[in-house]
């Protein structure tokens, strides 16, 4: 059987007809620069719900200063300075990830391979940090806080068991009292409460940032892949080094995600 | 020499992207008073400031780190004009939509 359509040779004379690449990018390139668009639109909604229930919740939000204010080694209260320190070794890692695609576009083995592995090391430590953080957030303070049958937090004031500040408020007498026994006591957070205020918080915490967290998992599980191909001269036979590239780009949109969602939950 | 030139360059956004989040963290831990008493759009002064920081940072990282910045212009527009189509509007429902949350029960 005679298939007339194969014989029939097809003109192409525009730059959208097919056969050639309008955007001067690799299918693959392409593919990984729409399916970040995408994951971007995901990040973006996320942060955007974040931020409705902190509007409909606002005399109850948590303020990220007071709830993560620890330095490792270090004793005192010293807000931002960790999270700082977390977005340094993100942002460097980007860089170190930069000098690898910069190294591969010129076909020097040795210099990915450096480039590469600091990568995946300052992948390893952002994610040991976010571990941290993560523990002293579950882990609570040592006070705790009064969770009441209506759902509301509230603390002690310091020095005192008849006298309890709620969001904000500070309650005194029998409407302490009535409060109090009906309380039950605290500490930490989970999905289900949160001593520092609103359990949304930190639901949105535990889920923002763990599928933040996830990303750099995923991350640095595909830099040791490639990096093993860098190893075995994958990309020397293959005569470039895209795939590095194309990993790229995964890691620096990771980095991305991370800005947004350091300013949303630990500056505004 | 052109390789001297472009790691170059990428240090220099290093060092722009340091300095953002240095001030970005010395505000945070100061919140100067007159930065919260003013309101640009219903948003204080200080919160519109690390905003508009941020969205500084995410088109260094996008245009050089991820070399968007010189890939051929139909690539460009493809990626960022879905981003500011889709997402102010995303924010604009939801966030007009909180402000009344309370009221409708």
């Amino acid at each position: 059987m005679v298939h007339f359509y194969m014989e029939q040779s097809v003109v192409k004379n525009n730059i959208w007809d097919g056969g050639v690449r309008p955007m001067v990018a690799s299918y693959g390139k392409l593919m990984m620069w729409f399916f970040l668009m995408t994951d971007a639109l995901t990040f973006s909604a996320f942060l955007g719900a974040y931020g409705f229930q902190r509007f409909v919740h606002a005399d109850a939000w948590p303020i990220a200063d007071e709830v993560f204010n620890h330095f490792p080694f270090v004793h005192g209260e010293y807000p931002m300075l960790f999270v700082a320190l977390m977005t340094f070794i993100l942002i460097m890692s980007s860089v170190t990830m930069v000098l690898a695609v910069h190294h591969g576009h010129r076909m020097n083995k040795k210099g990915v391979i450096l480039w590469l592995g600091l990568t995946i090391i300052g992948g390893v430590i952002f994610l040991g940090s976010q571990a941290w953080e993560w523990y002293h957030f579950i882990h609570g303070t040592y006070e705790g806080a009064l969770l009441g049958a209506d759902g509301s937090i509230a603390h002690f004031v310091a020095g005192t068991t008849d006298q309890i500040m709620r969001h904000g408020e500070l309650i005194v007498g029998q409407n302490a009292l009535e409060f109090i026994a009906s309380a039950r006591e605290i500490t930490g957070a989970n999905l289900i409460y949160n001593e520092y205020g609103h359990p949304l918080f930190a639901n949105f915490f535990f889920f923002i940032t763990g599928f933040h967290g996830f990303h750099v998992f995923s991350g640095v599980v595909i830099l040791i892949i490639i990096f093993i191909n860098v190893l075995r001269d994958t990309y020397e036979k293959r005569g470039h080094y895209e795939m590095v590239e194309k990993v790229g780009l995964y890691w620096h949109f990771v980095d991305l995600v991370w800005v947004f969602v350091f300013t949303f939950f630990y500056l505004v | 020499m052109s390789e001297n030139n472009s790691t170059r360059h990428i240090w220099i956004v290093f060092w722009i992207l340091l300095f953002l989040t240095a001030v970005e963290v010395l505000l945070g831990i100061f919140k100067p008073s007159f930065m919260l008493s003013n309101y640009i759009l219903g948003v204080t002064l200080l919160n519109m400031t690390f905003i508009i920081l941020t969205i500084v940072k995410a088109y260094y990282i996008v245009a050089v780190f991820m070399h968007l910045g010189h890939e051929k212009k139909s690539l460009q527009i493809s990626i960022v004009a879905p981003m500011w189509l889709l997402i102010p509007y995303l924010l604009f429902i939801l966030l007009s939509e909180a402000s009344f949350h309370g009221a409708i029960g």
